[in-house]
């Protein structure tokens, strides 16, 4: 290796975990249990590498997809007065090709790149959920394809990626078209919050030993930050589509101003998740070109610590700029000074990464090496410096003002996310296509697709800045020919024929370079001379052993690593109990703790993906009674894909080298299903806080709706006191049932019993409270106030149905013997999601029953 | 001469006859209003800064990428980081923000000095409805084209009751939501006589591509006597085409959607036309106001301006055709 003493540091000194050699029967044995299933079966696979492809391949399709779409739109304007698609259908495409973009392209391509590349760069065998990630997948290929293909029959959304209320309420959007928008962003929601629990969960549990946090891949930092922002931002999305469509589909009026509601609500929901979604997309292309930086470099990241930070500071500063997309809404100039100030700050942590590259890049061992990969991440730099300072631009209120709405906005969003995500995402094709392809791409058609892409972005997003500027407003799907747009507009189609010409040379090198690696070896043995652990030698297993990690650049530091892990003399080099496992580690250190046991295909987590799918397609062609059979079966799925979980202390303490002794099974706040619990129960959370807000700013737009002047007067104390002691008495309910769980191995009645009354308890709880607003007369319809106060009996209920399942399951599972006082996760996870609804429940009393007697 | 030279050269020809000069009806670079004047000043600020970062960051990467080793290293230190990535923007990004911030101020102030009679523009699916606070303080209904009083400014109040518009005339200044249950007051002010273009600005369905307007800034004087014949009732009829015209006009139902003040037509779905005929368009600018146009429009609307809510009518012959045109043409 040329790189032993990068950075001038000696190789750390450590003893081999498993220094004596290993029997052969191991690598064959490993090699079984991780085997790839062949032919059709493929789609039962968990394996990673094998998701992973099926994941960026489905979101690169709808890349090319979407893509195809924006070049019909760019032929339509290429000229004046066009008459080449109609009105009707260019409202469609554009709305098709934004949403395509960000939610079917964007989200699932970063998601996907964690899904690909973080087990491999943490070394560990795969992700904590292997099933819950191939669910994810199925689930947004079936519900994607579908809401894609709304274009081909006239149904497709026209509302725009954003759908502001109230043009797409039914008054002004009748027919099915906005419900398929709000079913695709569905499934969207459901990945990423899968995506969001297997990323915590996997950077922070399933490190090497003696990867401390400080040791960690940027990457990885990168995937952690987007994990945590998603797990903030999305739930407000996720509240705003429930709103849209319950008003839509039953009238509650949310939206609509003439009863109180307003619709600047949605637009707040919206873009308190459509901000953050942006550095969403970018913080991991952003960890990506750390990573491809460094790497060409041949050095340690400059300002390694700085970046992490900025990352952070980006995460948390995104929350503060929603409205910076409202400035023209008429808000207050207060509120537009402060987020005109935090929009312009968030630039602080892009400078800090765009100067650390440009240090890194000078500190280059040698000189930087020029290779596709990283002609992509200097276009990447460039792109995204202008898009940074158009953004500058517009966070200026007065020039907003006037840019707003207009051409130049389309051409700064692009330059930001074509710049700041689909670059570094070609540069990452390029790069880590080795790991999962036995070719590399051309590197001489790679030059060419580079010069094609950044030339023909530039001149199709270019130009568009000034057609802004001269007023030509966007989703316009024609203009007239003398207000000076003509000649902009028609250099504008030309460029973006050149970027889809570079893109289409791209996907005839990868058809005949790609040779994906189903069995045997993975790919080629760290072709760029990297840092990072996914070059490790590779095979399904992912690496032979898991290597001790004394170093931030293991490849560079620890010279011998690729031959020892090779050899097994690492970390858990064989499978000591019998199937899946891989070694979990605490959050902050890397220690190792216990060996999660994982499992592997099955048809159980498909099925439940198709049918979920279905699920919400029939829904939304109003299909009522077939979508319920089909929710049905993919509850079932769901409940025979969970059943084998938890398997339990069965296989005892295992050695994996270095004396160090594993146990096999853990509950408690130690186990990866707690973290992942405490990850939705977060989610859950942010949904209420999100609904909080709205109740309240409805509050404060309509208090004359607000009981007890505009409604009728909240029902009597007795009953929220009354739905209080229900969810109390289920919540000591279930603590005493802790204690009666049945021995080690036993079967138990007790314990379900307590189960049933708990959930009695709180089913009753719920249906108190909505009982008592019921017979005092107020309604849902009536007005936003009635909407919201029933909208709090919504999301108590989804939680109530979720525990419901939950404690069923723990109820039977106790009966049959898979629930006791040791084997008792599936306890722990429902204790735990109850322990939140009680908050919730209780939370939710004080504000419906409490806020109007308080301000009357 | 260099290539460099030529591309210097051919840059500053093309930005200046691509941004300078009469660039547009529509152009935020042919400012006649006081907002959008002020912004220019700041606009051409904050552009010349982000030109400059560009050439920074693509010369610092050069020397990164191709400069020999003792000219690179000066590059390579946090300190380097630390003083272009945190202390330059925050530098430059503090003055800038000052700066937008006085600009905004300066239009907080003028929306405080407009006390004359004000408009109020309520946007519809797909069009506008002007509405100006007569000499009397009497609601005097117009559409699809905006007048102004030259140095004086005014508000505009900016309703909806559909869904979101949003006005923007990017000549006057910068742009405001119509929101439904809310009103927005937008203050422009005219800097000198002439006629520009407006435009919807946030997506409203359907045809949103074709709603603009003109808007017309005339002399103090001008204006006065203008809004004066606005409050009068629709003309008479000018001849025997033109009545037979308006029999057509009355006769069809017409009415039941438009207003023609001083007739039984009083209707308040459609844009009121009471002066149609002296407005610089038709069907919110997506048509020049001629008697063609009110047949093309008559007949053809669906196509004209796809999903609007007039239906079309082929019931009339050529000459009935011609009548109905003409009347609508002679509402001065």
């Amino acid at each position: 290796m040329t790189h032993t003493l990068a950075n001038g540091r000696p190789p750390a000194e450590y003893d081999l975990p498993n220094p004596d050699p290993r029997s052969d029967g191991e690598v064959e044995e490993l090699l079984s249990i991780w085997a790839r299933p062949t032919g059709w079966r493929i789609i039962t696979a968990v394996n990673n590498t094998v998701i992973g492809i099926f994941y960026i391949g489905t979101a690169f399709l709808f890349f090319l997809l979407a893509g195809l779409l924006a070049l019909v739109m760019r032929t339509q304007l290429a000229v004046p007065e066009n008459d080449l698609i109609g009105q009707d259908l260019y409202n469609q495409l554009f709305t098709v090709h934004g949403t395509t973009m960000m939610f079917l392209f964007a989200v699932p391509a970063v998601e996907a790149l964690g899904v690909m590349l973080l087990p491999q760069m943490l070394a560990a065998r795969d992700l904590p959920f292997p099933r819950l990630s191939a669910f994810a997948v199925w689930a947004y290929v079936a519900g994607g394809l579908v809401f894609f293909s709304t274009v081909f029959y006239d149904l497709a959304p026209k509302g725009g990626w954003f759908m502001y209320t109230p043009l797409t309420l039914k008054e002004f959007s009748p027919g099915d078209n906005a419900d398929f928008w709000l079913l695709g962003i569905g499934f969207i929601e459901i990945s990423a919050i899968a995506g969001a629990v297997e990323i915590v969960v996997g950077t922070l549990k399933t490190r090497p030993p003696g990867m401390s946090l400080a040791k960690m891949p940027i990457f990885a930092w990168a995937m952690l930050i987007f994990a945590a922002m998603i797990i903030f931002a999305f739930p407000a999305v996720i509240l705003g589509t429930m709103l849209l469509e319950i008003e839509r589909s039953f009238d509650w009026p949310f939206f609509s101003a003439e009863r109180g509601g307003d619709p600047l609500l949605w637009q707040h929901l919206f873009w308190f998740f459509g901000h953050p979604e942006v550095y969403i997309i970018f913080l991991p292309a952003a960890g990506l070109v750390s990573m491809i930086v460094s790497t060409m470099a041949r050095r340690p990241l400059v300002g390694h610590d700085l970046i992490v930070v900025a990352l952070i500071g980006t995460g948390f500063f995104s929350f503060g700029l929603w409205v910076h997309h409202m400035f023209t809404t008429g808000i207050p100039s207060l509120s537009l000074a402060f987020f005109s100030a935090a929009s312009m700050a968030v630039a602080v942590p892009s400078g800090i990464q765009v100067f650390s590259w440009i240090a890194t890049i000078a500190a280059s061992k040698e000189r930087f090496r020029i290779n596709t990969p990283s002609l992509f991440v200097l276009g990447f730099l460039f792109i995204f410096t202008v898009g940074g300072l158009t953004g500058i631009m517009v966070a200026l209120v007065p020039v907003d003002f006037q840019v707003h709405d207009s051409y130049f906005v389309v051409a700064h969003f692009h330059y930001v996310l074509i710049g700041g995500m689909v670059f570094p995402l070609f540069a990452t094709f390029y790069y880590w296509l080795p790991m999962a392809s036995r070719n590399m791409l051309s590197e001489r058609v790679g030059r060419w697709v580079f010069w094609l892409m950044f030339i023909g972005f530039n001149v199709t997003f270019f130009p568009m800045h000034i057609t802004g500027l001269r007023g030509m407003p966007r989703r316009v799907w024609t203009y007239p020919g003398d207000v000076g747009w003509d000649a902009l507009n028609m250099i504008s189609t030309v460029g973006a024929y050149i970027f889809a010409a570079g893109i289409a040379l791209f996907v005839v090198d990868l058809a005949r370079r790609f040779r994906p690696v189903i069995t045997g070896s993975g790919g080629l043995d760290n072709p760029w001379g990297a840092s990072t652990l996914e070059w490790l030698p590779n095979d399904v297993y992912s690496t032979r052993s898991i290597p001790l990690v004394t170093s931030r650049d293991p490849l560079w530091d620890q010279p011998n690593l690729p031959e020892e892990v090779e050899k097994g003399h690492h970390f858990l080099p064989n499978a000591p109990t019998g199937g899946r496992e891989t070694i979990v580690t605490s959050a902050i250190e890397g220690r190792p703790q216990y060996i999660i046991r994982m499992p592997g295909p099955g048809f159980a987590h498909v099925i439940a993906a198709i049918f979920t799918a279905a699920f919400f397609l029939l829904l939304t062609i109003k299909a009522v009674t077939v979508a319920a059979i089909c929710g049905v079966v993919a509850i079932v799925a769901m409940l025979v894909w969970t059943w084998g979980l938890d398997q339990g202390p069965g296989a005892g303490e295992v050695d994996i080298g270095a004396g160090v002794k594993l146990p096999t099974y853990m509950s408690g706040p130690s186990s990866h299903a707690w973290w992942a619990t405490v990850v939705l129960v977060l989610v859950a959370g942010s949904l209420y806080l999100a609904y909080v807000f709205s109740y309240l700013y409805l509050w404060v737009v309509s208090p004359e709706v607000w009981a007890p002047n505009g409604s009728p007067s909240l029902p009597g104390v007795v009953w929220p006191w009354t739905s209080a002691g229900l969810v109390l008495a289920g919540g000591v309910s279930l603590m005493i049932a802790s204690s009666l769980l049945p021995a080690p191995g036993q079967r138990g009645v007790a314990a379900p019993l307590l189960f049933v009354f708990t959930t009695i308890c709180l089913v009753a709880a719920v249906a108190t409270n909505l009982w008592g607003h019921w017979q005092s007369g107020l309604r849902p319809t009536e007005n936003a106030y009635g909407a919201m106060v029933y909208m709090a009996g919504v999301l108590d209920g989804q939680l109530a149905f979720a525990l419901v399942m939950m404690l069923a399951v723990a109820a039977v599972r106790c009966l049959a013997g898979r629930l006791d006082r040791v084997r008792r996760v599936s306890y722990e996870n429902a204790a735990l999601l109850f322990g939140y609804a009680l908050l919730q429940i209780l939370f939710g009393l004080l504000l419906v029953h409490g806020f109007p007697r308080a301000m009357s | 001469m260099t290539r460099r030279g030529f591309t210097t050269l051919g840059f500053t020809f093309g930005a200046a006859t691509v941004l300078g000069g009469c660039s547009g009806p529509q152009s935020v670079f042919d400012a006649s209003g006081a907002e959008a004047q002020e912004i220019m000043p700041l606009f051409w600020t904050v552009t010349g800064i982000a030109v400059a970062v560009t050439v920074l960051v693509i010369t610092v990467s050069a020397i990164a990428v191709f400069a020999p080793v003792h000219w690179r290293r000066h590059l390579t230190s946090e300190k380097f980081v630390v003083a272009f990535g945190i202390f330059l923007p925050v530098f430059v990004l503090s003055g800038l923000l000052t700066y937008g911030l006085l600009v905004m101020q300066a239009g907080s102030a003028r929306s405080r000095s407009a006390e004359g009679p004000g408009v109020t523009i309520i946007g519809e699916q797909w069009w506008w409805r002007v509405i100006y606070d007569g000499p009397e303080g009497e609601e005097i209904v117009s559409a699809n084209e905006l007048r102004l009083p030259v140095g004086r400014p005014v508000a505009i109040r900016l309703q909806s009751d559909n869904v979101i518009h949003s006005f923007w005339a990017p000549q006057l200044g910068g742009k405001l939501d119509m929101i439904p249950g809310r009103t927005n007051t937008l203050t422009v002010e005219a800097i000198e006589p002439g006629i520009s273009r407006a435009q919807c600005a946030e997506y409203c369905g359907g045809a949103h591509a074709l709603m603009s307007m003109y808007v017309v800034a005339m002399e103090p004087d001008d204006y006065r006597q203008w809004l004066e014949a606005e409050v009068n009732p629709a003309t008479k009829p000018a001849d025997a085409v033109r009545r037979e015209g308006q029999r057509l006009f009355i006769a069809h139902g017409c009415g039941g959607c438009h207003a023609v003040r001083g007739t039984p037509a009083a209707g308040t779905i459609g844009p009121d036309l009471t002066h149609v005929g002296s407005r610089h368009s038709l069907a919110a600018a997506r048509l020049p106001n001629d008697p063609q146009s009110f047949r093309r429009w008559l007949t053809d609307n669906q196509h004209i301006k796809p999903d609007n809510f007039m239906p079309e009518y082929d019931v009339f012959s050529d000459s009935e055709l011609d009548a109905i045109a003409a009347y609508l043409d002679g509402l001065e």
